[in-house]
């Protein structure tokens, strides 16, 4: 069977889409970030986020995360299959810009906070979380 | 370096690895800063040395779980005794009759939970016998679907009022011959991988199974809520889990295989606290 | 839906000005769209996807939710109480139900 010029590059551009899954995954990390940002630079320090370093069950992860002076703050979980977890925004009668909830990770992965400050700057942090399978009934 | 150094080395390193969660093996289960539930204790007689002591499920969570039970607010599994408290006073069935039209309130059911199942009639008789049992003739009311949440919450409600009370299973007299047979069960291998409950429970409780960190696989915690399928899950609901990951064909909930085996299993665990509904992964 | 029925931990009685903890839960599956049936069908998504808290109708905290968050949501932060006033709770459900709860508080 020949292929035809197209056809060849045809296939061999689905053998290299094959391989940039991954790199997928971080576009739309960068993507959610460059939305909420709006394409600003973003910094470190200043936010604290708190995981579990092994977390039991995938389904439930208790998680917090901080930034005094934050108007909102995002969460990304780059190893889901969608990677938008959550933004909180917080009003005035605050008086810790700082939250707490639980969480779904699909895997061992790379759990994102950007916060965005009163001043209109960025910063972000992230943390490891391992999602371990379980033996029987895991 | 030589070769056994090397592999004495490679030995700890694996050791090291296998340990991570040991930290939290002694905290102490006390709920809402005053309920202190027994989590470990001597072993009852009746295992004659199988195990020395014996441990509530809890003791083997990671210290998040575990933080979770402490508290009824975090406690994922009291949205559904919330539930249940609802259920209880709703009118159901033929006879226009709720739980509460004769049961005053579900502060009378404290104690009930601690002894389940019990022997009534030559029968075994569990918790969820006894709920079916009422809405059948007291009030002409559908029976509830064993592991669904309308009758799981309703045990979790029941549970709640023997909390921290000690499980006291009775296993002589009438109960002696479905004790055996659950005893029985207990040691047989199920399924295409031949493990029985023993196996993982008793030979190898606080080993890891993959990242799993098996308990004791005793019940005073049920009902659970469990992380896993964020909903609370029944005795029977669990044993057929585990038969299932033998790979093997498993009985079903409510049969009288897993009410004697329940009731067995129960009777592993007197002396620790019950702690319906619990949190486990 | 139904039963998504909400818990919410708020003290009854503060001093103006004070701190306090606020922590709500609520039951509802967060269906995130991920999951197929026995038949290989997706099960369609339904979430809550946005949660309020108010006081006395400032807004406190407003959080947008996706799919990851996990099933019976749970929040908890904290909240300066100015003034004798109420809570009020506010879960918003893809299908368009909105589920709420309120807390009245004292300040002594």
């Amino acid at each position: 069977m020949t292929f035809t010029r197209r056809e060849m590059l045809v296939l061999g551009l689905s053998a290299a889409g094959a391989a940039l899954l991954p790199l997928r995954a971080v576009a739309a990390v960068e993507d959610n970030i460059a939305a909420f940002t709006g394409g600003a630079a973003v910094g470190e320090g200043g936010i604290t986020l708190t995981a579990p370093e092994i977390a039991e069950n995938g389904n439930t992860v208790p998680i917090s995360v901080s930034a005094p002076g934050a108007v909102s703050i995002m969460i990304l979980a780059s190893g889901n299959p969608n990677p938008a977890v959550g933004t909180f925004n917080f009003g005035a009668l605050m008086p810790k810009q700082e939250a707490s909830t639980r969480i779904r990770l699909a895997g061992t992965q790379n759990l994102i906070a950007v916060a965005k400050m009163a001043d209109g700057s960025f910063v972000q942090t992230s943390r490891e979380v391992k999602v371990t399978i379980g033996g029987c009934g895991g | 370096m030589t070769n056994a150094l090397k592999s004495a080395m490679a030995g700890v390193a694996i050791i090291a690895l296998v340990s991570p969660a040991m930290a939290q093996d002694d905290a102490k289960l006390i709920v809402n800063g005053e309920i202190e539930l027994v989590t470990r204790t001597e072993a009852p007689a009746h295992l004659e040395g199988a195990l020395r002591e014996i441990r509530s499920g809890w003791t083997f969570r990671t210290a998040e779980t575990q933080a979770l039970q402490m508290d009824d607010f975090e406690n994922p599994g009291m949205i559904f005794v919330d539930q249940a408290i609802d259920a209880f006073s709703t009118v159901d069935g033929t006879e226009g009759k709720s739980c509460s039209s004769c049961h005053e309130s579900v502060e009378a059911f404290s104690g009930l939970f601690a002894q389940m199942p019990k022997v009534v009639d030559g029968k075994v008789v569990v918790l969820e016998d006894f709920i079916n049992g009422h809405r059948a003739t007291a009030m002409g009311a559908e029976p509830w679907k064993w592991s669904g949440i309308e009758m799981q919450s309703m045990v979790a409600l029941i549970a709640l009022q023997s909390r921290g009370m000690p499980m006291n299973v009775k296993i002589d007299g009438e109960a002696a011959p479905f004790w055996e047979q659950g005893k029985e069960m207990y040691y047989t291998r199920y399924g295409q991988l031949e493990l029985s409950c023993a196996n993982c429970h008793e030979d190898n409780y606080d080993n890891y199974i993959r990242a799993d960190h098996l308990s004791q696989g005793q019940i005073n915690g049920f009902p659970a809520y469990r992380l896993k399928q964020a909903t609370l899950i029944s005795r029977h609901n669990r044993f057929r889990g585990c038969i299932r990951d033998t790979r093997g064909e498993t009985f079903a909930e409510g049969s009288d295989e897993f009410k004697a085996l329940e009731l067995y299993v129960a009777s592993r665990g007197n002396g620790l606290s019950v702690e319906g509904p619990s949190v486990r992964n | 839906m139904a039963d998504a029925k909400p818990r919410v931990r708020v003290p009854k009685t503060a001093s103006a000005g004070e701190t306090i903890t606020i922590k709500t839960l609520i039951s509802h599956p967060m269906e995130s769209g991920q999951r197929k049936d026995g038949d290989g069908n997706v099960i369609p998504r339904q979430i809550i996807n946005r949660f309020t808290a108010e006081f006395n109708g400032e807004l406190v905290i407003d959080v947008t939710m996706e799919p990851a968050i996990s099933t019976n949501p749970y929040f908890e932060f904290d909240a300066v109480v100015p003034e004798t006033g109420e809570f009020v709770f506010t879960w918003y459900d893809d299908n368009g139900e909105v589920y709420t709860a309120a807390s009245p508080i004292t300040v002594s």
